[in-house]
């Protein structure tokens, strides 16, 4: 692939490109507003690369489709917002239960119910944790910029192949239609990471094992492994089992998958945090007003700082924890009730008070009204 | 089992779970049967299955085998064909799972006319989860969630295909288990999507619920109350009422969804050309 050039594109036209780049070459979905566009880049770049794109008949259907295109090696992503996540849910759970890497893109909009199919929202941050049912492992990156649009999605691409789970990539709407003048990386400059796959005769097999890496290697159907694959309770085999033991170590394991690999998933910005005695934790689009608000409260010689959590799940407590030394009180903006709000006050309230800002009318958090709830704390 | 057909088959995985006189372990002897006679690459094959008695027919099958969620196993196994479209894929499902939670995946997938063998169990009940009625419980008739008898009227599985665009459908029997091979075998060749509603039955569920007599009178019914389509043909409409046709009842063969994207991407080669 050649140099590319700076060019102004919106975020959701950036999440394809990095999904391209990543190596995604199968989609499935289902036009929803705020993420269409998604579905109909895709349409358009796949067959050119000899990749698939299929418009499904549901939502559901959308998310099913990818799961059985990626069993036969591919690596494949969706799109959806609002309703369309909600009903994808069964099956994303499926996924982080058979471990099958894919990608979902979730353009957040206003909701509950249809909400507001044009306005922006951050209310999906708890779904993307606990949407589907039962305990499970998600990881769900957060983008603020076009430029992340397209970054953060290889990266999910990569981190799906890699640790065998969904991901998400949420963005809000703002962002995903949002347009900058952005300067992509090259394909020689993206690290791209592969699954890992199995080595063994097919008779020796263990798509569900249980060693030191925590991530089993996963066979294409196709090449004679002749591997089951089940949403049931499973043995090492595949199998179904209601061994109470077995489904108490596969479950461990699939709920502590990501834990040596923090280092790596966990992903985060600081900007003035060093002196910093207000910090506002932000993430996506409300992060940039937040970085306005620094100016200007800087400018005024208040000591405002950003913590921007990029990957919203697993949460980046530890890293969080230590930064509260000099902290006099925590300020979250966000276009929900407080869902991540929640999280950092379960991390941070024993050291340092939290309170929130909350807007959800499908307008953006203004800096002037991050300035104005510093001042109320100061 | 015939010996020839154990390498198909998960043998360490049996006896199965299905009931004692459960018609679903003759059919999916049938489909063992119609791969082993069909030259498939067993490689190349996968079963995908949905949830429900009938899906549970993938775990003792020696293929790669996909066991869904429940309703969803034609939109997996479309992604598993689109993706490679040189597998050979199978997809078992039961009246529930393909009519009810998963009727419009069965629509849409018949109306692209996907190369996917489907056989689809109908025991004319929700068999795994105790005995509620599904669309092809006939009216009238007891479960137990119509504890005063079925008011709803059934689905038509053939011509629901048809209509939706299946080029190839056909309906056999856990009693005429020969034609039912016969038809798995067509399905097989038929490159689009092909229907083969296999009739099963539940002695559990619904038919000690119905007084329909032991297992083996129930296999009786399916045998007495099935007709050849060819049979047919010479019959009167009242000498064919209270029966359904077995056979091949629609083989039109036309453009095939994933043939259709690849020549897509052929023409976008050369048109970059």
């Amino acid at each position: 692939m050649t140099m590319r050039k700076a060019s102004l594109i919106q975020g959701n036209r950036a999440c394809t490109e990095g999904a391209l780049a990543a190596g995604v070459r199968f989609y499935a979905g289902y036009p929803i507003t705020p993420s269409t566009e998604i579905a109909e880049i895709m349409s358009e770049e796949l067959p050119k690369l000899g990749g698939k794109f299929v418009q499904m008949e549901d939502e559901i259907a959308g998310m099913a489709c990818i799961l059985g295109a990626a069993l036969t090696g591919k690596k494949v992503l969706t799109a959806s917002s609002g309703p369309g996540i909600s009903l994808k849910q069964e099956a994303i759970g499926y996924a982080a239960m058979a471990e099958i890497p894919c990608v979902i893109v979730n353009v957040q909009r206003l909701g509950p119910s249809t909400g507001g199919p044009t306005s922006s929202a951050q209310g999906d941050i708890m779904q993307a944790r606990w949407g589907t049912h039962g305990d499970h492992p998600i990881i769900a990156l957060c983008p603020s910029s076009v430029y992340e649009c397209f970054t953060l999605t290889v990266t999910a691409v990569n981190f799906a192949e890699k640790f065998r789970t969904p991901v998400y990539v949420l963005l809000d709407e703002i962002v995903g239609h949002m347009r900058e003048n952005v300067e992509l990386p090259t394909y020689e400059e993206i690290k791209i990471i592969d699954r890992k796959k199995p080595t063994c005769a097919p008779k020796e097999y263990k798509p569900y094992k249980i060693d030191e890496s925590m991530i089993p290697a996963m066979a294409d159907f196709g090449t004679g492994y002749k591997w089951h694959v089940t949403g049931l309770f499973h043995d090492e085999t595949g199998f179904p089992t209601g061994k109470t033991d077995v489904i108490d170590s596969q479950l461990n394991r699939l709920m502590t998958k990501f834990s040596k690999y923090e280092d790596e998933i966990l992903l985060w910005e600081e900007n003035q945090l060093e002196d910093a005695e207000i910090l506002l934790v932000a993430y996506g689009s409300t992060a940039r007003s937040a970085l306005d608000a620094i100016e200007t409260l800087r400018n005024e010689g208040i000591k405002v700082g950003l913590f921007r959590p990029i990957t919203i799940w697993p949460f980046p407590e530890k890293v969080l924890r230590g930064k509260l030394e000099k902290l006099k009180h925590i300020i979250v903006p966000e276009m929900n009730y407080g869902q991540l709000m929640l999280e950092v006050e379960r991390v941070c309230k024993d050291k340092v008070s939290v309170s929130g800002l909350f807007k959800v009318n499908g307008l953006p958090i203004t800096p002037d009204e991050i300035i104005a709830k510093v001042r109320e704390v100061l | 089992m015939r010996p020839d057909l154990h390498h198909l088959f998960r043998i360490d995985k049996l006896p199965h779970i299905w009931c004692p006189g459960c018609g679903h372990g003759i059919i999916t002897r049938t489909i063992g049967e119609a791969i082993a006679e069909s030259d498939l690459d067993l490689e190349q094959t996968v079963i995908v299955s949905g949830i429900g008695c009938s899906s549970r027919a993938s775990g003792y099958m020696n293929f790669d085998t996909l066991h869904t969620l429940h309703g969803r196993a034609l939109a997996f196994a479309t992604g598993v064909k689109l993706s490679n479209p040189q597998l050979n894929v199978f997809v078992l499902t039961g009246d529930g799972d393909a009519t009810a939670i998963g009727g419009n995946h069965f629509i849409h997938a018949a109306r692209r006319n996907i190369n996917l063998n489907v056989i689809l169990f109908n025991n004319n009940i929700y068999g795994m989860t105790g005995g509620q009625y599904s669309p092809l419980t006939p009216t009238g008739k007891m479960a137990t969630t119509s504890p005063y008898g079925n008011i709803e009227n059934n689905f038509d599985i053939p011509a629901l295909a048809i209509a939706s665009g299946a080029s190839y459908v056909a309906r056999g029997t856990a009693f005429h288990d020969k034609l039912l091979v016969d038809c798995i075998k067509e399905g097989i060749k038929n490159k689009g999507f092909s229907l083969i509603e296999a009739m099963s039955m539940c002695p559990t569920s619904y038919g000690r619920r119905n007084k329909m007599g032991t297992p083996a009178d129930m296999l009786n019914d399916l045998k007495t109350s099935a007709v050849n389509i060819n049979v047919a043909k010479k019959l009167t409409p009242e000498k064919l009422e209270g029966k359904f046709l077995i056979g091949t009842l629609h083989h039109k063969p036309y453009r095939e969804f994933t043939e259709e994207y690849d020549k897509l991407i052929d023409r976008l080669r050369k048109e970059d050309i």
